[in-house]
């Protein structure tokens, strides 16, 4: 089992949730971060004075599913949630080492 | 002074507070339905339209609405109220160039007070119906356009003496003068804007629901407390038995608009939505606006309620034909302000006010006063759509109309004002 954590922006998330809805993933966490990368954020202004706001509002999506299906999920959030300008985000790929679903105490890749 | 002088005075000026705080009442309502993205940008246009509006009939506004000259348009006294006028004088004693408003006892300031923050309201409907992607300077730019030459020419037709008044077309408080007027030039925005990113995909219409109901239902309340005023100062003289019963009808029609719009959310859409509660009060109020002096209690409960129900079938009506309105604007304001326009030549009945309107088809008064009411309908809508779309388009060539594509998405707090409504992430320095 492997798990993903993507980071996106906010706007695009309804279409990689679809998406990967879709292409067979039913189960999701998403959460409102703040962050940067290379996009180092933008300026705003209060009362005159000009500040920088580094962290940059993101959704952090993520998502475990079976090793087989990891190249999927990675190819649908390439797809939806690329928009070719900087600040699209990140995808990263962890090892998980079980499962368990708290209903029923399966384990595994039966809890997922 | 006369004591009617003084207390009409009063009546009038405490009325007009009433309608300017309806500001906030349409900045809470429209940056509650809005996203927080949008917020500063929202409140932002909310409060400089009253600047802007202010500005614009004070310097040609009030001239051409109520400026003695021809049906179409008033040529005395436009510019900056410099016109001769000797009010609180009236009938014989009253020497000046605004006669068609020259009924009222209260002194000229009293008068263009009380008419500009009407003005103010039709101008706040258009930021509804344009919120979320309207460019601010652009909104701006209209505004002045419409309170300064479009709503005063309307207005001249109905209020100031002109054409309509003629033919006998009435309408109280101004469902038609204020409302439809705003209604359609919001309309006009909203299709020439186009819809929001995201509001209708492969065909289908998605929801971006408001961020803010608990803002949204503290501005429909400050609306209703508002048309207190709209509606029983536009008597502009504190004649108890009138500004006592049009508060009632105002209130009725509010209360059946509420309990209308909720069922039939309720039936039709599975829930009571809040949203459409608030614009079923609303729709309830704007349709009152024109008839509240010429009906009944009972009538006026009529009217709500099947105002009520329309706003909710006319919101789903121009979700379905794409055209965004993201606060409902164009469904309260427009469709119910042409309604309760109808809906006089309907059920007025002449008792109210005897030797004004006349009674409706309702109470045997036959068609003559619903083909009135057509009639001006027909040609306020023709001719207020009509320059909108002109000037929208004017302004779309020049200035531009619409934010970039990236701007929408970032929110139009940071990319027009450089700042947001909640930012609720600071470093702790």
């Amino acid at each position: 089992m492997k798990k993903i954590e993507a980071i996106i922006r906010p706007h695009v998330l309804d279409e990689v949730q679809g998406a990967l809805h879709d292409g067979g993933f039913p189960g999701l966490t998403v959460s409102e971060v703040r962050g940067y990368g290379r996009q180092r954020g933008h300026k705003e202004i209060y009362r005159g004075t000009e500040y920088n706001i580094e962290f940059v509002p993101k959704i952090k999506l993520e998502l475990v599913c079976a090793d087989s299906k990891i190249e999927t999920a990675v190819d649908i959030i390439l797809k939806t949630a690329k928009t070719g300008q900087v600040g699209d985000g990140k995808i990263f790929i962890s090892d998980i080492q079980d499962a368990i679903r708290i209903r029923t105490g399966e384990s595994g890749e039966n809890a997922l | 002074m006369e004591n009617k002088i003084i207390i009409d005075t009063l009546w009038v000026l405490f009325t007009a507070m009433l309608v300017f705080f309806m500001n906030l009442g349409f900045a809470m309502v429209e940056s509650g339905f809005a996203r927080s993205k949008n917020a500063v940008n929202i409140l932002s246009k909310n409060f400089i339209v009253f600047a802007v509006s202010s500005l614009a009939f004070w310097a040609i506004g009030w001239g051409l609405m109520f400026g003695d000259g021809n049906g179409f348009l008033g040529l005395n006294g436009i510019f900056g109220l410099k016109g001769a006028d000797n009010s609180p004088a009236t009938g014989d004693f009253y020497t000046g160039v605004y006669t068609a408003i020259s009924w009222a006892t209260v002194p000229l300031l009293a008068k263009f007070f009380f008419q500009l923050v009407f003005a103010g309201t039709a101008a706040t409907i258009v930021s509804g119906a344009v919120a979320e992607r309207v460019k601010y300077i652009s909104f701006i730019v209209f505004s002045f356009v419409l309170v300064g030459v479009m709503y005063p020419l309307t207005g001249h037709w109905i209020w100031g003496g002109g054409w309509l008044a003629d033919i006998g077309f009435w309408d109280f408080a101004g469902s038609t003068v204020v409302h439809s007027v705003g209604g359609w030039a919001a309309l006009a925005g909203a299709i020439i804007l186009g819809p929001r990113i995201g509001k209708f995909r492969n065909s289908k219409i998605f929801p971006i629901p408001g961020h803010n109901m608990t803002s949204a239902t503290l501005g429909a309340l400050v609306l209703w407390l508002g048309w207190f005023g709209f509606n029983p100062g536009s008597t502009m003289a504190a004649d108890p038995e009138s500004i006592a019963r049009i508060c009632i009808t105002t209130n009725s029609a509010a209360i059946a608009g509420i309990l209308s719009s909720t069922a039939v959310a309720w039936i039709v859409l599975g829930k009571p939505d809040l949203s459409m509660t608030i614009n079923g009060c609303l729709a309830g109020l704007v349709a009152i606006t024109a008839p509240c002096a010429f009906v009944s209690v009972e009538s006026s409960l009529i009217i709500g309620a099947i105002a009520g129900a329309i706003v909710v079938f006319a919101v789903i009506g121009f979700d379905k034909i794409k055209i965004d309105d993201p606060v409902g604007a164009i469904s309260v304001h427009l469709v119910n302000g042409v309604f309760g326009t109808l809906a006089l030549g309907l059920f007025a009945q002449d008792v109210f006010s005897p030797g004004t309107t006349g009674n409706g088809l309702f109470f045997g008064g036959g068609f003559k006063l619903l083909t009135s009411q057509l009639i001006g309908i027909g040609a306020v809508g023709a001719f207020t759509f009509a320059i909108s779309v002109v000037v929208w388009m004017i302004i779309k060539k020049t200035i531009g109309i619409r934010v970039s594509e990236n701007e929408e998405i970032e929110g139009l707090d940071i990319g027009e004002h450089g700042m947001e409504a909640y930012p609720d992430f600071e470093k702790v320095s």
